[in-house]
């Protein structure tokens, strides 16, 4: 005669007084062998995948699940789908106070890796994108060195003007310091419809905020008397310490990677190179404010030729197939899962790109060995050299002094920790 | 590929290995021996002019085989033009290398870099520290293909260490004498300070 035996003390049907799921143990004692053995329902579990798109998994999280009838018996959770199927976000943590431009560093050292070229619409954003950064950062850098220096009002139009760019860079990538603008062959997205005009207005406004700063500060006499002679540097002595970007051109060096060594058809754009004279504090200011406004320039004359036309290159290598077509083609489907199990391959070589990014030459040095992970990727920060040079200029100033040089050289901890 | 290339070749002879082109860079390889004198010569020869080092990096292959590059980046600002410069160590042997500090002051702190995360040591420079990890950092060199993901001491060790640090140990010796905190050193520290040395702190009290 069989027995069942079945543990009954439950406060919820299926779950033991500690909470926990029962296995129902099922003990045939002494069966004959003439009788049926019964069906084993209970060991009967299912095993079911949850995820990892599924709506409630809150996120690319995958849970297989053991299950006895609706109890959950076990839960195996699986991560790391959460990829970035490129590198680009951790630009973005750089210089954080011009994302957009070391988005665009790094994808142009990738495309010229690869032998990509990008279209002449994306051509044009990325140029709107290093030139916002570069206005959004000397923004940073003249209301913080204001301040350093005593000066609040200018601060506050400065990061007025910085909030609107935010505004822009949120509406087209959803972020406002943590762009991911560029990709490999492209961009993130093309720029959403209110973006030119929102733009438009901010060039034609943003003249008025650069005069008034001038005006408040330029002939000022605490603001003259802080930076004039201080932290002075020759223009062979900025070249010998590898100085770059308004560092270097303060001191005299008509050095612009946007004109010298052109890239994004920077050559087809009509701006100037802003030199300074003395190399010191109050010339580094002139430099950084009259840049804003060839910025301004370059973006005006961006929005002009924006060309209509796709943003990313026709190329299944670095480009990830529209979604649709990856579910309902199999070439694009097999495109979709090469580029993100596989990665990007990149052929054997190496490729140096310098951009003339706000603080200064932004460096990506690539070396591949054919695989979808580069050997080496190196990112030469500006901020990083020009800081180099702080001793150099302080030493035999005053500590009040110090304070000024070391906010004329512009850094940004984030590149120089890298 | 760029003329320097052949007129480095006319003028060093073997100190100069290959030559070669990548994505339309030229890159040329330099003998470690002569690698002071050709930059300087690419430096201060007028024709050449690359009076402006862009950057100096190193390179580690997975390939264990193959040599650690250490990469100079020059450019002539005048003429606008842009040479790599490669100097090959042996990954398992002698890492050392002459510093170009002395040509261009830039190369401090990128070369402290190197020396930091590659532990190529450069002779010559004036003040061959750590940069970016601490000056008692003792896990090896972060960047090298077989350093470990985490570090090389467990996770234990690397909080043990954290926690037993000696505060002062954040400042170098020289630091250490400008402020008053010199009376509190051991007598050891202060031993080494007077005799201007300026090496690892001490292990023993």
């Amino acid at each position: 005669m069989s027995k069942r035996t079945v543990e009954l003390d439950l406060a919820t049907p299926g779950l033991d007084a500690r909470g926990q799921p029962v296995r129902v143990p099922l003990a045939v004692a002494d069966a004959p062998e003439s009788t049926p053995p019964e069906p084993d329902l209970a060991g009967e579990h299912m095993l079911i995948n949850l995820g990892p798109q599924h709506p409630a998994t809150h996120g690319v999280l995958r849970l297989v699940v053991e299950l006895d009838g609706e109890t959950v018996v076990r839960v195996i959770p699986h991560l790391g789908y959460r990829h970035y199927n490129q590198i680009i976000p951790l630009t973005d943590r750089t210089d954080y106070l011009s994302p957009m431009a070391n988005n665009v560093g790094f994808a142009l050292a990738a495309e010229k890796l690869m032998g990509i070229e990008i279209t002449p619409r994306c051509t044009v954003l990325r140029v709107i994108a290093c030139e916002m950064s570069r206005i959004i950062s000397h923004m940073v850098w003249l209301g913080t060195t204001s301040i350093d220096l005593g000066a609040f009002t200018p601060f506050l139009w400065a990061f007025q003007e910085r909030e609107r760019i935010y505004n822009l860079q949120e509406m087209w990538t959803g972020a406002r310091l943590t762009t991911s603008v560029t990709r490999v062959g492209g961009m993130m997205a093309d720029i959403p419809d209110d973006f030119v005009a929102g733009l438009r207005d901010f060039t034609q406004t943003f003249p008025r905020t650069l005069s008034e700063i001038d005006r408040v500060l330029t002939r000022n006499a605490v603001w003259v008397g802080r930076t004039q002679g201080v932290g002075a540097l020759t223009a062979a002595e900025a070249i010998n310490h590898s100085l770059s970007g308004p560092m270097l051109r303060a001191s005299g060096v008509p050095y612009d990677v946007r004109r010298d060594k052109p890239y994004l058809d920077y050559e087809t754009y009509d701006f100037d190179v802003v030199v300074g004279e003395h190399g010191d504090v109050y010339d580094r200011y002139l430099v950084r404010l009259e840049e804003c406004s060839q910025s301004n320039r370059i973006l005006q004359q961006a929005l002009v030729r924006l060309p209509d036309g796709p943003v990313n290159v026709a190329d299944p290598r670095v480009i990830l197939p529209p979604k649709s077509r990856a579910m309902n083609d199999m070439e694009a489907m097999i495109y979709h899962f090469k580029q993100v199990m596989e990665g990007v391959k990149a052929p054997v070589g190496e490729a140096y790109v310098g951009i003339e990014n706000p603080k200064g030459e932004l460096g990506n040095y690539l070396v591949s060995d054919g695989s979808a992970k580069p050997v080496r990727w190196r990112i030469r920060p500006p901020s990083f050299i020009n800081l180099s040079a702080l001793s150099k200029m302080a030493e035999g100033h005053l500590l009040s002094d110090l304070i000024a040089i070391n906010a004329s050289v512009d850094i940004v901890m984030g590149e120089v920790d890298r | 590929m760029n003329p320097t290339v052949e007129t480095l070749r006319a003028t060093f002879g073997n100190a100069i290995g290959r030559g070669l082109e990548s994505c339309g860079d030229t890159i040329v390889y330099i003998a470690r021996e002569a690698l002071l004198d050709t930059m300087t010569w690419l430096r201060d020869t007028p024709e050449q002019g690359y009076d402006y080092l862009v950057d100096v990096t190193a390179v580690e292959y997975r390939d264990r085989e193959r040599p650690l590059e250490v990469v100079y980046q020059l450019r002539s600002l005048a003429r606008r033009a842009d040479l790599r410069v490669k100097v090959e160590l042996d990954g398992h042997g002698d890492l050392t290398v002459d510093s170009v500090v002395p040509l261009w002051r830039g190369a401090d702190w990128l070369e402290r870099e190197t020396f930091d995360m590659f532990g190529v040591t450069f002779r010559g420079h004036p003040d061959l520290r750590r940069i970016l990890m601490w000056e008692t950092y003792a896990e090896g060199y972060p960047l090298r293909k077989d350093f470990p993901l985490r570090g090389r001491f467990s996770r234990a060790e690397q909080v043990r260490q954290a926690l037993g640090a000696n505060p002062e140990a954040h400042y170098s010796m020289e630091e250490l004498s400008i402020a008053e905190a010199y009376d509190e050193l051991p007598a050891d520290m202060k031993e080494r300070l007077r005799h201007g040395d300026r090496g690892k702190l001490a292990d023993t009290e």
